[in-house]
């Protein structure tokens, strides 16, 4: 996976694209989802099953709503006062329901890792980003720290390039590899779900391409969620994709036979790019 | 073509008219404070040549042998008190501002009257801390409860800087941590504090700094114009090794006995006012140095 990068890359997206229905587990499903911003409505009766070890994207036009749900999954939106949700997100294999009132929100995130928009590394060492999960759980020996800070440090592909800096500041790190950072501090912790916000929006076409191969070697180990604003990443990398639209879920299919025949004609609209 | 040219002389003509009436008045203010440190220099500095002298004396009738044995060790007894009472009470409060009480009218209400409390006279201070300290809780002024009057009154100054501190952390840095499945105590011990270390120093350091120089507050609950005495030593030969009895001496601090010595009939004290005056000036601008220091390490260090 190096020269011919991407037209292996193409060819295994082309073999592991499958449908719904032959895929298997669901790692988790998002049922009659809404979602108020106080008296915003931001999500609208949302329903979307995610295959286990498979990556969803979700497209749309800014302010679409795709973060909102992205949120979601870890009650990020809990932070804030005023916000509400209505619906279930059930998590499998347990049953869980992630919305609920009984499930803290702190479970979730220990559950699920998180990458957001811009790189947002600690100002610590390269090695305490990504230790810092592990002692948030107390995790505090010494040997079992490194190996998995190292184990996470070569899941998101910079072990190589960092090994021999790792007391280093993080911020002496470029864009693109604090963000293969902050996704390796999301892993270190063996997520459920891992949660991608936007991870390329702030990054040069190298750094991006860099990424999306890491993305597609991750779902490996683990059920991937992104929302992307780059339809073309969503067909590089996703095995499955959905379409939002002021706060709807439009249509959502596997990637495939989503960008080749759209169902709806506002998915064809955005695909070929009429509005968004 | 003769209009433009006019027109760009005229408004060249008042370029230079501002330049003059700018110049003028940081030339006054510029030279007010020079005047100052000189007089100050041309009165103080032959006693505070003899600096064994000047240094290590108590105050006495006899200008000469007068020292400020008395008052800089009052001040620096009275501002270890206001120190340790006032940084964990400021950044407390803070924190809890900040992070932990909801966003509603009240905590609105709290807000605008620390920023307030901020601006409210000193003397005010000297007068509630009277009330409190003195008819309340029936104590005679000392160096704990100087300490603890001053720390009244720069409670609001660290109030302020350290929320200003905690403001100026990305909400990313924050989204991250809790993201990670932090607790608000994990993220304001692991982040929000160590992060906002820097300004929360800068900002007891200059209220430190205001401290040292107030005399309003301390001579409203009654502090010595002198004091015959040091107070006890804290650290002691045998065990416990520790002694609060210093807490409840007399005090005098820099600014009083200053006071003091303007206020003698005698004109030569006045020479000692002002060698007293130049201590307290290195002081405060070695404390405010020390700010300026602290501030910039931390910029270097931390970049969002």
């Amino acid at each position: 996976m190096n020269e011919s990068r991407p037209a292996t890359r193409a060819g295994a997206v082309a073999a592991s694209r499958t449908d719904y229905a032959s895929s298997g587990h669901l790692k988790a499903e998002v049922r009659g989802l809404n979602f108020f911003y106080g008296q915003r409505h931001a999500l609208k009766n949302v329903e979307l099953p995610i295959p286990e070890r498979t990556v969803t994207a979700l497209i749309g036009p800014s302010g679409c709503g795709k973060s909102t749900l992205l949120r979601c999954f870890n009650r990020m939106h809990d932070l804030y006062p005023g916000n509400r949700y209505e619906g279930e997100i059930v998590l499998q294999p347990s049953g869980v329901n992630i919305l609920s009132p009984a499930v803290d929100p702190m479970e979730m995130r220990l559950r699920t890792g998180m990458v957001f928009q811009k790189p947002n590394p600690f100002p610590k060492s390269i090695y305490e980003n990504v230790a810092y999960g592990l002692r948030l759980r107390f995790v505090n020996k010494r040997s079992l720290l490194e190996e998995r800070v190292e184990a996470a440090l070569r899941s998101a592909a910079l072990w190589d390039e960092v090994k021999d800096r790792l007391h280093q500041s993080a911020f002496k790190l470029s864009g693109g590899q604090q963000q293969r950072l902050c996704v390796a501090r999301a892993l270190a912790t063996g997520p459920e779900i891992l949660l991608l916000d936007e991870p390329t929006s702030a990054l040069d076409p190298i750094a991006t391409s860099r990424i999306e191969d890491m993305i597609f070697t991750l779902k490996e180990q683990v059920t991937i969620l992104m929302v992307t604003h780059n339809m073309e990443q969503a067909a590089r990398v996703a095995d499955f994709t959905a379409f939002m639209y002021l706060g709807e879920l439009v249509e959502r299919g596997a990637t495939s036979q989503f960008f080749q025949n759209p169902q709806n004609e506002l998915t064809e609209k955005y695909l070929t790019g009429s509005f968004g | 073509m003769n209009d433009v040219s006019r027109l760009i002389a005229y408004r060249k003509r008042q370029d230079w008219w501002f330049q003059i009436v700018g110049a003028l008045c940081t030339l006054v203010g510029v030279a007010t404070l020079v005047a100052l440190i000189v007089k100050l220099m041309l009165d103080g500095l032959p006693l505070l040549m003899r600096w064994r002298v000047f240094l290590f004396s108590n105050a006495s009738y006899m200008p000469d042998e007068s020292g400020i044995l008395m008052a800089w060790v009052g001040s620096l007894c009275v501002m270890l008190v206001t120190f340790l009472t006032a940084v964990p009470l400021g950044v407390g409060a803070a924190i809890y501002l900040e992070e932990y009480a909801k966003k509603n009218r009240f905590t609105d209400l709290i807000e605008v009257n620390i920023s307030n409390l901020a601006g409210v006279p000193s003397i005010t201070y000297g007068l509630m801390a009277l009330w409190l300290f003195g008819y309340l809780l029936g104590l005679s002024s000392s160096v704990l409860v100087g300490g603890l009057t001053l720390s009244l009154l720069i409670l609001p100054i660290i109030i302020v800087a350290t929320r200003e501190a905690l403001r100026s952390i990305p909400q990313a840095i924050r989204e991250a941590a809790y993201a990670a499945g932090a607790t608000k105590w994990q993220t304001i011990w692991y982040h929000m504090l160590p992060y906002s270390l820097g300004g929360i120093a800068t900002g007891t350091i200059i209220a430190m700094s205001r401290a040292v120089g107030e005399t309003a507050p301390l001579i409203v609950i009654g502090a010595a114009g002198w004091v015959s005495n040091l107070p006890p030593s804290p650290v002691t030969s045998h065990a416990p090794f520790l002694n609060f009895r210093w807490l409840n001496a007399d005090f005098t601090v820099l600014p009083i006995q200053m006071f003091t010595w303007t206020a003698d009939p005698d004109p030569a004290f006045q020479a000692n006012a002002a060698a007293a005056g130049l201590v307290l000036i290195v002081f405060t601008l070695s404390m405010n140095a020390a700010a300026i220091i602290v501030r910039y390490r931390v910029r270097q260090k931390l970049k969002w």
